[in-house]
């Protein structure tokens, strides 16, 4: 059964300093499919996510216990490169945080710092990453542009085409439209049904509607812990706990 | 007496309009001094004499005023010190910004900023008693004063400038670029090199703009180590004499009103200009590429 697993978290603990953040959180990501983490802010979803691809190493005063596995490898191990293993899982931030550099720059970037030097590979899959991120027919007539002549919305898109690029298995997105307008939105929840086919997407979010219509599975935390995981229809229509229920429903959070 | 509120608002703001322009006004008429007192030597000499003649013999009869000496010796101190102060205070800012740990920068940033501290009159004292022997010895040379003596102490004293300088720069680099960069694979050289540094240009191209013309400003320093020869060195080991060290050696003797006097001044000019422009281009550099870090929406 662990097989069909891309990533296995089991008995996560984590803490800021002596704060625990969170606690026993034993989850696991089917291949291929999205998974929306939510929660009322502070309850450990983004300490999660952020956990799987490391990225809470470069915060200091953290500990983590318990094991997170990608294709059954325990990615907390001391022999584990993070760098490559960073390259393997993307990530899509809160805010667009483009480089200040050109269209085409962004997207080169991870290519470039990954060690690819053929100009012609590099233009090939620059275009391959922006059609991917719904973004090329808007920016091919103006590659070289600054990105951050962007719309916040476009900027968004262009983060993820950079994460697309250097090719991932998996896509982390924190909560990736809570800076954008409904419509810039709506392209970004598109853009994640599609994805969803080739990536394993983990994507945190504030919006109860946007996990029901971007998620395969929902998982629920609160205070640190994991409350409730499921099918993202069951989640929403029948979930098991009260706290789960009141939560979807809007009576706390 | 009483005053209405408003009485004593309009008088609050002639008090402050008052004590802000008395100090602008002061440097003015010290900026206008300066060139009243230096122009009437181009009466004397034509300014291209003056700015590139090879001798400088002021007391001679008759006297030589070409500063040109003095102007490469500047030039050639400031550019030696900053080929040495550059990558040290730079590169110690990056390692102060990204790689040291929090306390290690918490203690050692204010230290860093302390040497600035330092008396230029206690820095010249070191360079003439310790570095100067130690040259002398070493390169088997005439003199320690010299210009690379000058350069080395003036070097000291514009790192802290330039790594506290570059160092806040570095640092307001938003977290989330570097995270977008590790996020994509990239190592934490990688990040330094291709995202932190480009992102904080500007602050480290002041810092070091700024660190150059404390250095071509410093008077105290060339006049105590730099060995005072008003003459192009031939080489690294030549003693110098910069512009101002040349001016606060001579003022003194210099008869009141006189042409040498006002040689002087018009050295004092040339001086300015310098200082004047390495402070616009770190102003000009600072507005134009002010720091476009995380995307606005």
């Amino acid at each position: 059964m662990e097989q069909e697993y891309k990533i296995t978290s089991k008995n996560l603990d984590f803490y800021y300093g002596s704060v625990k953040a969170l606690q026993s959180i034993s989850l696991n990501f089917q291949l291929h499919q999205a998974t929306a983490l939510i929660g009322p802010s502070g309850c450990g979803k983004s300490t999660f996510l952020r956990c799987l691809n490391r990225m809470n190493d470069l915060i200091p005063g953290i500990r983590v216990e318990g094991e997170i596995c990608m294709d059954g490898e325990n990615i907390y191990k001391p022999s584990v490169d993070v760098v490559r293993l960073r390259s393997r899982i993307g990530m899509v931030f809160q805010k667009p945080n483009p480089f200040p550099k050109t269209i085409f720059e962004n997207v080169a970037y991870g290519l470039k710092v990954n060690g690819v030097k053929d100009k012609n590979l590099i233009a090939e899959r620059v275009e391959k990453s922006l059609r991917s991120g719904a973004l090329w027919d808007e920016v091919k007539d103006r590659l070289h542009d600054s990105a951050l002549s962007l719309s916040g919305g476009q900027q968004q898109r262009l983060c993820i085409a950079r994460a697309l690029a250097v090719e991932p298995e998996v896509l982390l997105m924190d909560e990736p439209c809570s800076a954008l307008d409904p419509i810039a939105t709506q392209k970004i929840e598109e853009l994640i049904h599609e994805l969803k086919d080739k990536y394993t997407i983990i994507i945190v979010t504030h919006n109860m509607q946007q996990a029901a219509r971007v998620s395969d599975v929902t998982a629920f935390f609160y205070m640190g812990k994991l409350i409730e995981a499921g099918e993202t229809d069951t989640m929403f229509t029948r979930p098991r706990l009260k706290t789960t229920e009141d939560y979807i429903t809007g009576r706390f959070g | 007496m009483i005053f209405s509120q408003r009485q004593k608002d309009r008088f609050m703001s002639y008090f402050f309009f008052i004590v802000a322009t008395a100090s602008i006004a002061v440097l003015f008429m010290i900026m206008l001094f300066l060139f009243m007192e230096g122009i009437p030597i181009f009466q004397k000499i034509s300014p291209k004499d003056f700015l590139f003649g090879e001798y400088w013999y002021p007391t001679d009869e008759p006297p030589d005023f070409g500063i040109f000496p003095l102007i490469f010796s500047s030039l050639a101190v400031t550019f030696l010190s900053a080929l040495i102060s550059i990558p040290l205070g730079v590169l110690t800012a990056i390692y102060l910004a990204e790689i040291a740990t929090y306390r290690f920068r918490e203690i050692v940033k204010p230290i860093v900023e302390l040497l600035a501290s330092l008396p230029s009159v206690v820095i010249g004292f070191f360079g003439m008693v310790v570095v100067a022997p130690f040259l002398q010895e070493t390169f088997d040379i005439a003199t320690g004063l010299n210009l690379f003596n000058a350069a080395l102490m003036l070097a000291f004293m514009s790192v802290p400038t330039i790594c506290s300088i570059s160092e806040d720069a570095i640092y307001s680099v938003p977290v989330s670029l570097k995270e977008a960069s590790l996020a994509l694979g990239a190592t934490s050289l990688d990040t330094i090199v291709r995202v932190t540094i480009p992102a904080s240009i500007s602050g480290i191209s002041t810092a070091i703009i700024l660190g150059m013309s404390r250095a071509i400003g410093e008077t105290m320093v060339v006049l105590m180590v730099a060995g005072g020869a008003a003459m192009v060195p031939g080489s690294l080991f030549d003693p110098v004499r910069p512009l101002p060290a040349s001016i606060a050696a001579e003022m003194a003797e210099a008869p009141y009103r006189g042409d040498h006097y006002y040689a002087l001044f018009a050295t004092g000019i040339v001086l300015f200009v310098f200082t004047f422009s390495f402070n616009l281009i770190a102003d000009y550099i600072s507005n134009k590429y002010r720091q476009v870090g995380e995307a606005t929406l």
